[in-house]
């Protein structure tokens, strides 16, 4: 079984927080699944190369040239600033970092 | 005239002849939902104004003549972790509950094109994780051929939405399933197209290396002509694909068909195994050669997707960090810092699938885990694309079940992570290969607790990537 405090380090990994009392239930849940993925250490996988994705495509590269800014590309920055929780000036707002 | 029951050609033919219009389609359809989804719950946003817009645009070309594309004036829904500009997306979760797209996907780029009438963004299981729809933010849908079940999932608002008549065609994503499990479910067709066929811009990701678009129709020729409209290659996705020539028309006579022998173990529901075995007996009498195939690292295929699945959403997610879009605790004033925004807008808003599946990603992705975790799953991999390999230079086409069981009671596996896991166990190896697989109605059974209702049982058809037109051929004979 994983530990508690093993949790709480990948919980802070992922940005993630459990109260106390989820804590006991997502332990044993997490367990199990653990438990379950092991069964692959039994697969024998000497001599097999690692797959990543399922195509051989590599580097596809645009046009290395700059997009005018136009109606288009304004339009769209401001979509996407309108989606932010909180922007100031056209700049995404958030707290202090420290 | 049963607007409900007219196939996708045949609308097309009807609004040409102006039997009706696109507008009176749109809003027989727009009712029917407003009436009967109340039951179903397949909707998460009903899109009126978008699709009386496109319905009057497929319109006009008519008044003018000019040529109507296939899918102009045709209704259908979207599920809701595919952008529709200036339409709300929640990939079901409150973490974007009040998200505005701010653009279209490539898919739904290309259908407005063609005219396509979007009536709707349907329910899903939360960022598209989950096997039943039950792990939606808002509400669970139900299977509407008994709605004491529940319709499969992820993509189950569209499966659900195409079963219930409540529109021609659907689109959703396949990670592991996610198209042909509910598919399977609610006895409709859905195709989970070979990676790289289908673009993934516009579709919020969940795992990039096996997540790809497809498309449900109520008949497999529906379900063909919506792939059709949405697949080829993209420059906004860089892992989309040129597609190699049309395959050629397959004879059935020529037709060699394989069956995994590790696919029908123990574990199987007798009437799945029974209607199964009876539509491989269908096939053999059509014409096809049967033979049996081995796919043997099929046990350890579903441990390998939840550790590579699971590693790539721990990275996908990220980007909700309560900053850049969606709920966010940034104005909380208890909320401290940045890291306490990131931490206290994630564990607000995100459901517990979804932080169990993050969770695990990033555990075996974490120091000390990686090799034997992600490494080995990554291996593992490579030894499940081989099986697929080898056994598709012997057949033409694999068939197996869809789902170990009848669509199952809602709430019956909520209880129990690993055992909803266990639900996908004949749809994850597909996905892990690239390969591209459609899901279709093998037959009817009585359902165990109400005679009156018919629960469907689905087969799927597997075939090499770019071989979509192999596996339609095949499926529209048997359908026949």
């Amino acid at each position: 079984m994983i530990s508690e405090e093993e949790i709480k380090h990948i919980a802070k990994l992922s940005r993630l927080e459990f109260s106390e009392s989820q804590l006991e239930k997502f332990q044993k849940e997490f367990s199990a699944i653990l438990e379950y993925v092991e069964n692959l250490k039994k697969a024998d996988t000497k001599n097999v190369e690692p797959m990543a994705h399922s195509i051989k495509v590599a580097n596809v590269f645009r046009t290395d040239c700059a997009i005018e800014k136009g109606e288009d590309t304004s339009r769209r920055s401001q979509k996407l600033l309108e989606a932010a929780p909180d922007s100031k000036d056209g700049y995404l707002k958030s707290k202090a970092v420290f | 005239m049963e607007l409900e029951k007219l196939s996708i050609r045949q609308i097309h033919q009807d609004l040409i002849d102006k039997k009706f219009s696109a507008e009176e389609l749109a809003k027989f359809f727009l009712d029917k939902i407003r009436k009967e989804d109340g039951e179903i719950n397949s909707f998460i946003t009903i899109t009126e104004d978008l699709a009386l817009k496109q319905a009057k645009k497929a319109d006009e070309i008519i008044a003018k003549k000019n040529d109507l594309p296939l899918l102009g004036g045709v209704p259908c829904a979207i599920k809701d972790n595919i952008l529709v500009e200036g339409i709300k997306c929640t990939s079901a979760s409150k973490i974007l509950e009040n998200y505005i797209a701010p653009y279209d996907a490539t898919v739904i780029k290309k259908i407005k094109e063609q005219g396509a009438v979007i009536l709707g963004k349907t329910n899903m299981d939360e960022f598209a994780m989950g096997s039943s729809t039950e792990n939606s933010a808002f509400f669970c849908t139900k299977n509407p051929c008994d709605t004491s079940r529940v319709p499969g999932g992820s993509s189950g608002g569209s499966a659900a939405a195409v079963s219930a008549g409540f529109c021609k065609f659907a689109l959703g994503s396949d990670t592991g399933g996610s198209i042909r499990q509910p598919a399977s479910f609610c006895g409709v067709a859905g195709l989970k197209p070979s990676y790289g066929t289908v673009s993934r811009y516009g579709v919020m990701a969940y795992a990039s290396s096996l997540d790809q678009i497809g498309s449900f129709g109520k008949s497999v020729e529906d379900c063909r002509e919506a792939f059709e409209a949405i697949k080829g290659k993209d420059p906004l996705d860089s892992t989309s694909l040129k597609e190699p020539a049309d395959s050629e028309k397959i004879d059935l006579r020529n037709l060699k068909i394989g069956i995994p022998k590790e696919y029908f173990v123990a574990g199987m529901d007798k009437e799945v195994e029974k209607t199964v075995k009876e539509a491989i007996g269908k096939y053999e009498k059509m014409g096809a050669e049967i033979i049996e195939v081995s796919l043997p690292h099929t046990e350890y295929a579903l441990p390998c997707y939840y550790i590579i699945a699971t590693a790539e959403a721990s990275a996908n997610l990220a980007r909700f960090d309560g900053i850049k879009y969606g709920s966010s605790e940034v104005g909380n004033s208890e909320v401290k810092d940045l890291l306490e925004v990131y931490i206290k807008s994630r564990e607000k808003y995100f459901g517990s699938e979804v932080k169990r599946r993050i969770m695990l990603g990033t555990y075996v992705l974490s120091s000390g885990y990686y090799d034997a975790y992600y490494k080995q799953a990554q291996k593992v991999r490579s030894l499940v694309r081989g099986d697929f390999e080898k056994a598709l230079s012997r057949a033409d086409i694999l068939l197996t079940p869809v789902s170990p069981t009848l669509p199952f009671k809602i709430g019956e596996k909520m209880d129990d992570p690993l055992e909803m896991y266990l639900s996908d166990i004949y749809t994850i190896s597909i996905n892990l290969a690239g390969v591209g697989a459609l899901s279709l109605p093998a037959g009817w059974v009585e359902s165990p607790d109400d005679k009156a209702k018919k629960l469907p049982i689905g087969m799927q058809l597997i075939a090499k990537p770019f071989e979509e037109e192999k596996i339609f051929q095949a499926a529209m004979a048997f359908e026949k």
